[in-house]
């Protein structure tokens, strides 16, 4: 199989996010044989990964791509397709798709299929020939930031994985919150807000729903390790961090992560802007809200 | 399909499949969770359990199960709940404070289960020369007639839930009477169950898995 051309990972994720968006899933496979609006079919790519099949052995074996990339991942997109044609969801982007049938955690049908798609891409390029070794000097830096030491990151990540019960995934995620609730802004935003974290999710739960910024992922479903290293998923895990963790990706991602984030920052100061007027401005006058002629008081 | 992703049900150590039947003309449950007789009894009773040994050989089953699998699954699966459970155990046992009691629960839940689910599945299996396959008779037929319409709609029933699972699970659809509801026939879909015969096709493990199934234990 030819090797495709290794694209930068672009996040297309919009800022629209923010907004409360209503879907309304109807089950329009019935009804809809009629081309819907812009003719659009569903259109959800099964990309390869940025390497050939066998590139990654000894590692994770040609055979396990077969599996893992060649039906799983296809099954995915396939179904994924079938269930969104005809429907709204067939003219989004892939992490629309996602956030809207996740639905705050009642989920619709095609989460599972739509989110799955993602992580395995996520996953393919999250990997490389000739990987492992150590971080760019600036993730590096965040890390001991907010690990205290690459050995502690790598131990916590491991852990992640290990005790993921079931199928899931781990993940490094860039977590750009600024601590705002409400009403409620942070007073002293700064960088040090931004902390990289290791969580965990199940099945195909991934962090786009917490709405953090995923830099890496291990898929520690049993296909994803069942045939190269049957029940010793910490051996695979081990090998995945020395041998096969494209720490290239990892940079590109905390790059759109970062600009995403300071995008949206600059969002949010232009809608609090223009909600509180110029006032905000200056040094808040009080406002004569009564005219000084008509004094209203008792007092004579 | 009630099994949520991301709400992952935390019965038994993973996804319980949404057919439940209260089989009415249900025997006493055996126990079959082996005990150690060696282990030290704890203070407060709880004891360590050992990997209870399969009734018939792990290439028994073939060709529905492979002796690969049935080994793998039995001596490294299933023998690593035990581990950890047992693990746990002590941990709580040694605990000093009520927040690692609390944090150690997952542990015992998520393995302990584990450990009893496995230990029903082996009984639910037999060879095909010890009776595995042959449909059920007398009440338990009845009573899935009654239940499901017919024994082929059960069959067909489970196998679709079983498909359905999302991620890792089992499909219980005959479960005890009572306020525990113990499996009495529960088949395995965690991918470890059949991924290096069957690979990413569950459906057929699922169609082949019918060939040993011990009906005699869940009568």
């Amino acid at each position: 199989m030819a090797a495709a051309v290794a694209t930068p990972l672009k996040f297309t994720f919009s800022s629209s996010h923010g907004s409360t968006r209503r879907l309304q899933w109807r089950n329009n496979q019935r009804s809809v044989k009629r081309p819907y609006r812009g003719a659009i079919t569903a259109k959800i790519e099964h990309k390869p990964p940025p390497y050939s099949l066998e590139a990654l052995e000894p590692h994770m074996s040609r055979e396990t791509f077969e599996y893992h990339w060649g039906k799983h991942h296809r099954a995915y997109v396939d179904n994924l397709n079938k269930q969104i044609v005809g429907t709204e969801l067939d003219t989004m982007p892939l992490e629309e798709i996602i956030l809207a049938t996740y639905n705050k955690g009642d989920l619709l049908p095609p989460f599972n299929n739509a989110a799955q798609v993602w992580n395995h891409e996520f996953f393919w390029e999250s990997m490389k020939p000739g990987g492992g070794g150590q971080p760019s000097q600036e993730v590096l830096d965040l890390i001991k930031r907010d690990f205290g030491s690459f050995e502690a990151f790598v131990t916590e990540f491991k852990a992640a994985a290990a005790t993921q019960f079931g199928s899931g995934w781990a993940w490094l995620v860039y977590k750009a919150n600024k601590l705002n609730v409400g009403n409620a802004v942070n007073p002293l935003p700064s960088e040090e807000d931004k902390k990289l974290v290791v969580v965990k999710s199940p099945n195909a739960i991934n962090p786009l729903v917490y709405d953090y910024s995923p830099l890496l992922t291990i898929d520690v479903w049993e296909h994803a390790y069942y045939l190269d290293f049957q029940n010793r998923r910490p051996d695979y895990i081990s090998t995945f961090m020395e041998k096969l963790v494209s720490w290239d990706a990892v940079s590109l991602r905390l790059e759109a992560a970062k600009a995403r984030a300071a995008e949206r920052e600059r969002e949010e100061e232009r809608a609090r802007n223009e909600y509180e007027g110029d006032d905000s401005q200056t040094d808040p006058q009080p406002v004569e809200m009564y005219g000084t002629d008509s004094d209203d008081s008792e007092a004579d | 399909m009630d099994n949520k992703t991301g709400a992952m049900d935390k019965n038994w150590g993973g996804a319980i499949g949404p057919v439940r039947l209260i089989v009415d003309t249900l025997m006493v449950i055996r126990t079959l969770i082996t005990r150690n007789p060696a282990a030290p009894l704890a203070s407060r009773g709880l004891h360590t359990f050992s990997l209870p040994n399969l009734p018939y050989d792990y290439g028994d089953l073939e060709p529905a199960i492979s002796a690969e699998i049935m080994q793998l699954h039995h001596q490294k699966h299933h023998q690593a709940y035990i581990t950890n459970y047992n693990k746990a155990l002590d941990q709580i046992q040694a605990a000093a404070d009520a927040p690692t009691v609390v944090k150690l629960q997952s542990a015992i839940k998520f393995n302990g289960g584990g450990h009893v689910n496995h230990s029903i599945f082996w009984t639910n299996l037999a060879p095909v020369r010890a009776g595995g396959g042959e449909p059920p008779r007398g009440p338990l037929r009845w009573a899935i007639d009654n239940n499901f319409g017919s024994f082929e709609a059960l069959i067909q029933k489970m196998s679709a839930e079983g498909a359905a699972v999302q991620g890792s699970g089992w499909v219980d659809p005959l479960v005890s009477k009572g306020a525990s509801l113990v499996p009495l026939l529960g088949i395995d879909v965690w991918e470890h169950a059949y991924y290096l015969q069957y690979q990413n096709v569950r459906p057929d493990y699922l169609e082949n898995i019918w060939k040993v199934v011990n009906w005699k234990y869940a009568s």
